[in-house]
């Protein structure tokens, strides 16, 4: 049976670092995905998910399980995200979102699943990758917070109690920020969302 | 329990989509989609939008990232907690071995003992150092012994200081 995050973590605490090498298997992919969506740089969210991990090490000796793991684990990964974004906010002002999408320059990293072998039609592999770049637009649009949400509440599957705690504030208001968030989604995918 | 208004349909509306709602404000959503035709179109392109966002592909972490995460970890100083502070060097505990040794052994030679006894029983050892012939009612010591008014006393009962009378008298 597969020991769970906490149980891993008092492990770790413990000095078990194999336990840690378990939780950073785990979470790695998450993480990475996860800060890569909020700071639109693969590298950069890569440097950020590995503080991330470095964080939860260090502070292994003083750790409490007074709340799920993944809730401490994304808030760290929140915090870092919002700060990196915060003190490169004039480099990006340079780089337009308003730009026209024409596919995603750092998608060249993405997982693109073969698309061109299983559809050797090039047109319909342009209109898939056109819509997954408008898709990527969306999200990237969205202001920092609301796209916290919208990636902890459908990437990550966490619950709302928890994406509360992690954004420190009221699942009220985390429901009213994800309402507005799916409102601006719906307003920048319209021609999608008209077509499905 | 009021009728929903679509204000507070906007809380709701995720949740519902997601199908994260208790059964009963489940039911209550259902019901106020049923007459509110714009709040049943708002939850069908939520559902539109939710989908999309299923179609974004996921990326995976480079070959080298845990790697760089092992390296770092490898180079994090040995944390030690607070108390460890007050923890002694192997070397300093050591060295405080030998010197509690050192003192023990000091304190436990026979002559040393024979200094504190000494200094315990101060005043006794003081006056078995005098000379009795240096006390001048000891220089009349025949005249005190032959003393008539102290042979009616009675004979002193022989105690603990019998060694130091028998001393006395042997000289």
């Amino acid at each position: 049976m597969a020991r769970s995050d906490v149980q891993l973590m008092l492990d770790v605490k413990a000095g078990d670092e194999q336990s840690f090498a378990l939780l950073l298997q785990r979470y790695r992919s998450p993480l990475v995905n996860f800060l890569y969506r909020m700071v639109r740089n693969r590298e950069q969210a890569e440097d950020l998910a590995q503080e991330v991990f470095i964080r939860v090490y260090r502070a292994r000796a003083d750790y409490v399980p007074s709340a799920k793991f993944t809730t401490w684990l994304f808030r760290i990964a929140t915090n870092l995200a919002l700060n990196s974004l915060r003190d490169t906010r004039h480099q990006r002002m340079e780089i337009s979102l308003d730009a026209p999408v024409t596919g995603d320059a750092e998608d060249g990293d993405e997982r693109t699943l073969d698309v061109a072998d299983k559809h050797p039609d090039i047109e319909q592999h342009l209109v898939e990758e056109t819509r997954k770049a408008m898709i990527k637009h969306a999200i990237d649009k969205l202001p920092e917070k609301q796209r916290a949400a919208v990636l902890l509440h459908k990437y990550q599957e966490l619950d709302y109690g928890e994406i509360a705690k992690i954004l420190s504030c009221s699942e009220s208001a985390l429901k009213s920020l994800l309402f507005r968030a799916y409102e601006n989604l719906r307003v920048e995918l319209a021609p999608l969302v008209a077509k499905g | 329990m009021g009728k929903m208004g679509c204000s507070r349909m906007e809380k709701q509306m995720l949740p519902f989509v997601d199908g994260r709602l208790k059964v009963s404000e489940q039911r209550e959503v259902e019901a106020h989609l049923a007459g509110c035709a714009a709040c049943r179109v708002r939850v069908n392109e939520f559902r539109a939008v939710s989908g999309l966002l299923d179609e974004l592909p996921q990326i995976e972490p480079s070959g080298a990232f845990d790697a760089r995460v092992r390296a770092r970890v490898a180079a994090e100083p040995v944390k030690q907690s607070w108390w460890a502070v007050f923890a002694p060097s192997p070397r300093a505990a050591f060295a405080a071995s030998l010197l509690l040794l050192a003192t023990i052994w000091i304190g436990s030679r026979p002559g040393n003992v024979n200094i504190n006894n000494n200094a315990a029983s101060n005043g006794t050892a003081a006056q078995s150092a005098i000379d009795p012939n240096d006390l001048p009612v000891l220089e009349n010591y025949d005249i005190l012994a032959n003393f008539e008014p102290l042979e009616d006393l009675p004979q002193p009962v022989q105690g603990d200081d019998s060694d130091e009378v028998d001393g006395n008298q042997a000289m």
